[in-house]
């Protein structure tokens, strides 16, 4: 085939308007599952149940990662800030330092990509192996319409757990912040807090911290459902659609971070 | 619940498989001209059927010839490219999806997999459905699940899950589930596979008594000859896309075609070709070596 | 699954606490507790430069933060920047002879507007404005003065 460059070069062509048509489609059906799924919200709200099962399932089981890591996150950014800051002897604006760092950023995003990892690709799992194991279709033919049923209390589960754990997150790394800065590192403690609540923002800062974990909690929620939905019904479908969904889920975290933090703090 | 007493005349139209139209009322699922394909491949190819009412009626062919996917088009899940399916004078792909799921309640389905929810027990998967469509008292509930548990001798086991039960079990749960509405017919997809021989005797007996007990109408899609033989009042097999033959059992067993005669015998080579369809072997063999150099 | 009641309990108990953390946050980390919002009454000062004072800056006397800067704008009449205060309802002696003045938090900390307080009987009500101001100093007219300074003296 060396002799025939264009035929390569129409065969290129072809594999990438191909690959296009197919993204195109996988796109479509994700919208048309969202508009699904947001369509079984009336239903949900007669089965408050589920919906409790799936806050527990994606929130309350999420909560030892996200408190460890917050900690962790919130000590270490104490550790480093000290070090740079104190070299301006500004070492007073730790508190700013370290809490805006966690609910303008980190606690949105590192939470949004620990969920996607604990909580998502174990939603993409489920629904695939429902899927494959024809719960979903055995739920059609009882006349039960499984997006409804199955998909619309994670998603909202998911929308709901979000900003919780964020809020979570941010506030355990501020304390963890607080310890290994005026515990072990000796920064004044009234500076501390007071230049913190000098600084920090209540609507710029903490709620648009709230909106970005809320837009995270949809984004993270919908991909995870609809990998599952779309997976091939087999054992090597669902785990490549597991592995999607932490891909995709991390890469649009970090995109859709980048956009937001530019629509809201970009002057 | 519906009349049970297939005219005689009509019966006989339909096993004569000539004069379909005249099998009148007492079909409850009819297609005509039913256009499907997956993925590039026709499916079938203008095939028609005649399911009559409180039958056992068995659709048998080769693996691969798109059973399953009849009863997933006579359930509505799947759309045909063309023709149409009738289900108890319904149109099933005209229906809205309000009206289709009014259907589905009448309809039940017993999933090669049972299809149970697995994070719900054997008890809560029985009256999953009528939780979901009626309005009864949990006490009610409680009767109904325990009478169709005990149908299906499993009134022992309400408190397991879904994973601890075995294969036939499960597929027995399955069956207390798709007879928890009472509905007007069960689809059957693949009931005897992978079953040991007391578990088949087990399901092919309460199919037959289930069916002659509350006046189902029962589809089985198989391809297990020697069972699906036992049971069906009525069979068809499928092949190719097309309708092969049809008839009672004694009428397939006489049917004259060699292709019929291979699936019914089981004989490895006929017709139907041991081989998938492929290019002469030798050439095949000679373009493997030549294609290490090519590259 | 745990049973429904241990589901409930711990469902509550997570959102409880997630709450919670946002309540926290609220009132601990940011400026809410702080921040006045629309009670306290206004006064306000003009100055002939204020650096680099922002919106939101902590207003104080003798060190006790009183109030915050609610706007900052520009006078085009007489080229001076016209910044408002909003002062906490349970400060209302500020006597009109006040002086405003804007400092800097540390060497290259956050800039701020100090009231020190004069002797007058009579109070500054709602809308009032601080006669006497004193400018944000910006560090580059500084060396530029102390130059010029040693420049005359040499």
């Amino acid at each position: 085939m060396v002799g025939k460059p264009r035929q390569i070069m129409f065969e290129s062509l072809a594999r990438l308007g191909h690959l296009g048509l197919h993204a195109l489609a996988r796109i479509g059906r994700g919208h048309l599952l969202l508009l699904a799924i947001l369509g079984g919200s009336a239903s949900l709200a007669a089965r408050p149940r589920l919906l409790l099962a799936q806050i527990y399932n994606i929130g309350v089981l999420s909560v030892l990662i996200i408190v460890v890591s917050g900690l962790f996150v919130g000590m270490v950014l104490s550790l480093q800030g000290h070090y740079v800051l104190s070299q301006f002897g500004a070492a007073e604006s730790l508190g700013v330092m370290v809490a805006a760092s966690l609910v303008r950023e980190l606690g949105p995003v590192v939470t949004a990509l620990l969920v996607a990892g604990r909580a998502g690709s174990a939603l993409t799992a489920e629904i695939g192996l429902m899927k494959a194991t024809e719960q979903l279709s055995g739920l059609e033919m009882m006349a039960v319409d499984p997006v409804k049923r199955i998909l619309t209390p994670r998603f909202f589960g998911g929308l709901v757990s979000m900003p919780l754990l964020a809020a979570l997150f941010s506030a355990v790394g501020v304390m963890g912040g607080y310890f290994v800065g005026v515990g072990l590192l000796g920064v004044d403690e009234g500076a501390f807090w007071s230049q913190m609540q000098n600084k920090i923002d209540f609507r710029e800062d903490i709620v648009n911290g709230v909106i970005k974990s809320l837009v995270f909690g949809w984004v993270v929620t919908w991909i995870a459902l609809f990998e599952g939905h779309d997976a091939t019904p087999t054992s090597e479908g669902v785990s490549r659609a597991t592995t999607r969904t932490v891909v995709h889920s991390a890469l649009a975290v970090l995109g859709l971070d980048f956009v937001l933090t530019a629509l809201m703090f970009g002057d | 619940m519906e009349p049970h007493s297939p005219r005689d005349s009509s019966e006989a139209g339909t096993l004569s498989g000539v004069r379909l139209d005249e099998a009148g009322d007492d079909v409850l699922v009819r297609v005509r001209g039913l256009v499907f394909g997956h993925g590039g491949r026709r499916i079938f190819d203008g095939v028609d059927l005649d399911l009559p009412r409180g039958k056992v009626t068995a659709v048998m062919g080769p693996s691969g010839t798109g059973k399953t996917t009849l009863l997933k088009l006579i359930g509505g899940q799947l759309r045909p490219e063309s023709g149409h399916i009738e289900v108890d004078g319904q149109d099933v792909h005209a229906l809205s999806k309000a009206e289709l799921f009014r259907l589905r309640t009448r309809m039940g389905m017993l999933f090669q997999s049972g299809a149970l929810l697995t994070d719900l027990s054997v008890f809560d998967n029985v009256a999953y459905p009528l939780r979901e469509h009626t309005t009864l008292p949990e006490s009610m509930i409680r009767k109904l699940v325990l009478i169709k548990l005990e149908a299906v001798g499993l009134r022992g086991a309400r408190d397991l899950m879904p994973g601890e039960l075995s294969g036939g079990m499960a597929r027995r749960v399955a069956l207390a589930r798709a007879i928890a509405l009472d509905p007007m017919m069960i689809l059957y997809d693949e009931p005897f596979t992978g079953q040991d021989p007391i578990s088949m005797g087990v399901l092919v007996n309460l199919i037959r008594r289930l069916n002659d007990a509350s006046r189902l109408t029962s589809i089985v899609v198989s391809h297990d000859v020697a069972d699906t033989l036992a049971i069906a009042d009525y069979l068809y097999v499928i092949a190719g896309g097309q309708v092969m033959a049809r008839g009672t059992p004694a009428e397939i067993r006489a049917n004259p075609s060699d292709w019929v005669t291979q699936f019914m015998e089981g004989l490895p080579d006929g017709p139907v070709h041991f081989h998938y369809p492929a290019v002469p072997l030798a050439g095949d063999l000679l373009e493997a070596s030549l294609e290490p150099g090519d590259a | 699954m745990p049973r429904l009641r241990t589901l409930e309990i711990m469902v509550g108990a997570f959102m409880a606490a997630g709450f919670l953390a946002l309540f926290f946050l609220a009132m601990e980390v940011s400026n809410l507790s702080a921040d006045v919002g629309g009670e306290g009454y206004r006064l306000q000062a003009r100055f002939e430069n204020v650096g680099s004072l922002k919106v939101r800056a902590p207003v104080t006397i003798a060190g006790v933060r009183v109030g915050r800067v609610e706007a900052i704008d520009f006078d085009p009449q007489r080229f001076e920047a016209l910044v408002t205060l909003r002062i906490d309802p349970r400060y209302r002696q500020i006597p009109e002879d006040t002086i405003a003045s804007i400092f800097t938090a540390g060497l290259l900390g956050e800039q701020y507007v100090s009231l020190s307080a004069g002797g007058s009987e009579v109070n500054l009500g709602d809308g009032g404005l601080l006669e006497q101001t004193q400018s944000a100093l910006v560090l580059e007219q500084m060396i530029g003065q102390f130059l010029f300074k040693k420049a005359e003296e040499g």
